[in-house]
């Protein structure tokens, strides 16, 4: 029996690849994933422990907390003093003391910084003394040595033209500078850096320059031979200030590597081939039950001829079990070629990561064919089952229909309680408030599944109404094809609707993020409109690193300014959680209008050595009212006992102020190095192209600045979060071909199935281009079928979700335009669908096709 | 129904004797005002080592009654007996084990599977039962019906009479209680008809394969030992080996009515 089912596959090839097809994105995608993020962390691995490479011991700098919340926490340094008495000590053989910093900037020739695509911009002091140490080996030139000299990476040093010699503008603390170029370096070991630039100055120029002047970040040791790590520890221990530790170099290595952590990048791509499988699944489902109904006579002859049900259960389940493997095999291989398109996908969308070697590992192979093979054995259970109903007596009749199982009679029943159930648990998971949040997602996540069961299992129902409706200008246009192509759509409605639920279900996620994002930009811009009261707003060029507090003091008393106000950006660690922190000078309203609750408009003012404002939310959860103090820690484990002045409402779309907000005079006395998220501007006469260039002429001396509008900045602080957003269309369309296959597949096999009838109607004087039609309009009302139950799920899911985050300022707003687009994408989904099934029929010969059976 | 009366008893006693038989069996397909009665109460028995060849028009029941016969279908009332066995009584397993032993089959449009090659295909009962081919009775087998050459060729790429043959040889291979041939000619010209009949005729001489043929082809019902004759789901007439023209003249009397 066994040789059976394989021959079968064997003697129906096309049908078998079709099918194996619907898995193949999918695996590739769990193997693609697994490929280009292990490259990803082999890359992050090769940097972190090449920078310790040769140490033994390694002094670093620690912050009292990390923030996670937004805005980062910089490790602080500790006194040079450290290295001294280290090299004092009898069991070291050697230290070396270095300074970094990722916020230094490289401008290039045209003036512009480097566009690093979120990656840090790093820079550190390098000593050509200790070049055991020196994770960098230099390509070109010599180190860099006295206070105008640096050397750049080769990679930005060939993106931008720049060579030994050169000189080149850089922007770290204060205004940027210039400097020659003495040699050109790269990373050993690490085949790409992704965004990420490096410049390397020697140590007394960086600490300059970095404003770390008597300080170090990190103090890289080697013992003595025979001296133990922990021994060495042990006596350095006592030398540390408060902000260091020491750790042995392993142990340094792996707490480098979580600030690179990509395990959630892992996820959200194994979500996105989870999703492709699903939709996977479906076609398989659905392509084997075409299949199987195709190859009833077969089974029929087989259970004559003395094969048990089972026998034919496992014949389709071994056929599904080898279409699996295979299409399990081809995915993992095709996964190498996928994760070097991720990447490229990823750096088109400004996320660029460096590249160590790509890393095949086991666990790609194992999980990949494991899954791939587990979800085509799952989705071949039904066919399987349905094809062990197959009657002996179809082997000598012609046409026999499956007998319906036992339960059929409660298929709607069935139909209509899954549904039901799935939007209480979607319901539930979303509104239902008292539920906790584990069990809540969990419902959402099981309640989403079923629902597309759900609609799937009901959408049989609906084909006939929405044939009529979607296929009435098939109709007008098409003329008898069209009118054809509808008939023929809805001729099998569960079929037709099984293909088209593949296609719903990618549908479905890209309108609920077309809807949830438009919540949220809507929401935030909603809140600038409401906030932002200044002519124009200075940031970062990413908009989000912050910029040196020096462009705004810079500006402060400049002709043609009238008012500038800073919003410095931090992190704090009070109330039990680390969270963001601002600090804002009295003259805050000249640039934001803030709706206060308590405290009235005076409260910048009243801010002084001591006192913060937050928002009315923050207040209300820990009972704090004016008057209230809290105890806030700075990074640096400094802390400070502040009191509450205010309490100002904040907009749904958020504000620029953190959890708490204190003076600048506080602010900049704790937090070493400060940043501003933004500086807000007024000019005496508002918004003009001449005030504009005079700002821009300002702050020409800071390359990372960036002066614009309220209708700019809008569009800059959203444009990471719209990249995302395409992303994320980008990666569910893996999902929408994955059911575009589903739809060829269903039309390939249809037209298998009605070559006698395409003979028929070619031999009464249906043109080929008719024919061709014909397949095409059936393909596109199939398409607009999914198209439309995607919509109506996705828009449903959107409104309990915007409806579940209204309290956290999601507004429910409908892009309508977008849906349109939608559509229109549908549409194309179903032509391109149609052009291999409309080719084959076009060419089946008359002749042969009316004698085919 | 009359026939529910006979004594249970009786039935018991007379069904071992024949390998086939079948008591006032009736079918009905649909219900209410479109039932359709395609057979009105048929009572036979089929002779061990026999050809046994039913004939009849075009909605006769003679198609119905192999079905039934063959445990394709159950009657709407009535017992069939296969090799003793009441069918009535049987699970799906009970029959599925009931066909690899006792039944054969070859089919009008032979029902090849396209993927396996000729040996391949007449080997399948033994595959799927799970069994091991006697060597010899294989290569009988394929040299009787004259494969021996083309024993790894796929059905495309035989001729229909060839393809016939295999499925002759496919049905004789398990050596069954009985062997049904559906219009086994029907889908092939009259030479090579007149071969495969040829073929059946001789497996029941050498081989005492009884057969049940159904048949609505005058010269294929000459080959039989009997002759069924049914006509609106009864048997109306019931001959011994006549030549074709004598089967034609019966045609053509039920006719005439």
């Amino acid at each position: 029996m066994l040789t059976v089912a394989l021959k079968g596959i064997a003697g129906r090839k096309v049908r078998a690849l079709l099918t194996a097809i619907a898995i193949v994105l999918g695996v590739a995608m769990i193997s693609g994933t697994y490929i280009l993020t292990d490259t990803i962390n082999n890359g992050f691995n090769t940097i972190v422990t090449n920078s310790y490479k040769n140490a033994d011991v390694v002094i670093s700098g620690e912050a009292a907390f990390k923030n996670t919340n937004g805005n980062g926490v910089e490790t602080p340094t500790f006194p040079q003093n450290v290295l001294t008495k280290v090299r004092a000590l009898p069991d070291v053989e050697a230290a070396a003391g270095a300074v970094q910093s990722d916020n230094v900037k490289l401008i290039g020739k045209n003036g512009k910084v480097v566009d690093t695509g979120g990656a840090p911009s790093l820079g550190f002091s390098v000593d050509p003394r200790y070049q055991e140490f020196n994770p960098t080996q230099l390509t070109e030139g010599s180190w860099p040595k006295g206070s105008d000299q640096v050397a750049i990476d080769k990679a930005t040093a060939a993106n931008k033209g720049f060579a030994v010699g050169d000189p080149i503008r850089i922007q770290a603390v204060g205004p940027q500078r210039t400097f020659r170029i003495s040699g050109i370096a790269e990373l050993s070991g690490v085949g790409s850096i992704g965004g990420a630039t490096f410049a390397l100055f020697d140590l007394p120029t960086a600490q300059k320059f970095f404003a770390k002047q008597g300080q170090l970040d990190i103090i890289r040791i080697q013992s003595k031979p025979g001296v133990s790590t922990e021994k060495l520890i042990s006596q350095i221990q006592p030398l540390l200030p408060p902000t260091a530790v020491v750790r042995d170099a392993n142990a340094q290595v792996k707490e480098d590597k979580k600030q690179f952590d990509i395990a959630f990048l892992q996820y959200i791509l194994l979500a996105f081939a989870g999703i492709a499988l699903f939709v996977g699944a479906f076609v398989i489902a659905n392509t084997l039950s075409i299949t199987i109904a195709q190859r009833m006579r077969e089974f029929a002859t087989l259970r004559t001829l003395g094969a048990s049900r089972r026998q034919v259960l496992w014949s389709v389940v071994i056929e599904a079990f080898v279409i699996g493997v295979v299409g399990s095999v081809i995915g993992l291989f095709l996964g190498l070629a996928l994760a070097k398109g991720l990447n490229k996908l990823f750096v088109t969308f400004g996320i660029d990561l460096p590249q160590g070697q790509t890393v095949f590992a086991t666990r790609t192979v194992i999980v990949s064919l494991l899954v791939g093979t587990i979800v085509t054995l799952v989705a071949s259970i039904r066919p399987a089952r349905r094809a062990t109903r197959v009657p002996p007596i179809a082997a000598v009749r012609e046409g026999s229909v499956l007998p319906v199982s036992r339960f059929a009679k409660y298929g709607p029943v069935t139909a209509f309680v899954v549904l039901a159930i799935a939007v209480v648990m979607v319901s539930l998971g979303t509104l239902g408030s008292g539920i906790a949040t584990g069990p809540r997602l969990l419902l959402l996540g099981f309640g989403v599944i079923l629902l597309f069961f759900g609609v799937s299992m009901n959408a049989s129902r609906v084909v006939r109404p929405l044939a009529a409706v979607l296929g009435a200008p098939a109709r007008s246009i098409g003329g008898a094809p069209g009118i054809l192509a509808r008939d023929n759509a809805t001729r099998n409605p569960s079929r037709t609707a099984s293909t088209a639920s593949a296609l719903m279900i990618g549908l479905a996620l890209v309108t609920f993020v077309a809807i949830f994002s438009a919540g949220i930009f809507k929401s935030f811009e909603d809140a600038v409109d409401e906030l932002f009261i200044a002519d124009y707003a200075i940031t970062a060029t990413n908009t989000f690193t912050g910029i040196d507090v020096a462009v705004g003091k810079s500006l402060v008393g400049q002709p043609g300014v009238s008012d500038v106000t800073p919003i410095r950006q931090g992190s704090g660690h009070f109330l039990g959680s680390d969270r963001d922190i601002s600090g804002v000078q009295s003259n805050i309203a000249t640039g934001v209008k803030i709706d206060w609750r308590t405290g009235g408009p005076s409260v910048p003012s009243k801010l002084g050595k001591d006192g913060f404002f937050t928002n009315t939310d923050l207040a209300k959860k820990h009972h704090l009212k004016v008057g209230s103090t809290v105890s806030l820690e700075f990074p640096s484990g400094q802390k400070r006992t502040v009191r509450l002045v205010g309490t100002y409402k904040e907009p749904n779309g958020g504000s620029p102020f953190g959890d708490a907000t204190i003076s600048t005079q506080l602010f900049d006395k704790e937090i070493p190095r400060p940043k501003d998220l933004m500086v807000l501007v007024n000019t005496p006469d508002g918004v003009s192209d001449g005030n504009t260039t005079t700002l821009e002429d300002d702050v020409a001396s800071f390359a990372d600045a960036k002066v614009q509008t309220r209708d700019e900045f809008k569009t800059n602080f959203l444009a990471p979060v719209k990249k995302i957003i395409n992303l994320l269309y980008a990666l569910l369309a893996l999902a929408v071909i994955v059911s575009l296959v589903g739809i060829i597949n269903t039309l390939v096999l249809t037209i298998f199935e009605r070559t006698r009838e395409l003979g028929m109607l070619r031999a009464v004087g249906m043109t080929r281009r008719q024919v061709r039609m014909m397949i095409r309009y059936e393909s596109i009302v199939t398409a607009l079928m999914g198209a439309t139950l995607g919509l109506i799920v996705g828009v449903f899911l959107a409104a309990l979700v915007a409806q579940a985050l209204s309290g956290e300022g999601i507004v429910f707003t409908i892009p309508w335009l977008q849906l349109v687009y939608f559509i229109i994408a549908a549409i194309i989904v179903g032509v391109l669908a149609a052009v291999i099934p409309a080719r084959r029929a076009a060419r089946l010969n008359v002749l042969e096709a009316l004698q085919y059976e | 129904m009359e026939a529910a009366a006979v004594p249970a008893a009786d039935v018991a006693e007379r069904a071992p004797s024949a390998v086939v038989a079948a008591q006032d069996i009736t079918r009905r397909y649909g219900e209410g005002d479109t039932a359709v009665d395609a057979l009105r109460g048929v009572s036979l028995e089929v002779e061990q080592g026999k050809l046994t060849a039913v004939m009849g028009p075009s909605g006769s029941g003679k198609s119905t009654l192999m079905h039934i016969l063959a445990a394709l279908d159950r009657p709407t009332t009535g017992s069939v007996w296969i090799a003793g066995t009441k069918l009535g009584d049987l699970n799906d397993t009970e029959i599925t084990k009931l066909r690899r032993k006792h039944i054969g089959f070859v089919f009008q449009f032979f029902n090849l599977l396209p993927m396996l090659t000729a040996e391949e295909n007449v080997l399948l009962p033994l595959t799927i039962a799970g069994e091991k081919p006697e060597p010899a009775w294989r290569e009988e087998l394929l040299k009787k019906v004259g494969l021996d050459d083309r024993r790894t060729h796929r059905p495309a790429e035989l001729s229909g009479g060839q393809q016939q043959r295999v499925a002759v040889a496919r049905a004789l291979i398990s050596r069954p209680t009985v062997v049904f041939a559906d219009e086994p000619t029907g889908n092939l010209d009259s030479t090579t008809g007149a071969e495969i009949l040829e073929l059946l005729r001789s497996s029941v001489e050498e081989l005492h394969q009884t057969t049940v043929m159904v048949t609505h082809d005058p010269r294929a019902a000459a080959i039989a030992d009997r002759i069924l004759f049914l006509a609106d789901g009864c048997i109306v007439r019931d001959m011994p080996r006549s030549d074709p023209s004598a089967v034609i003249a019966v045609v053509d009397e039920l006719a005439a009515g």
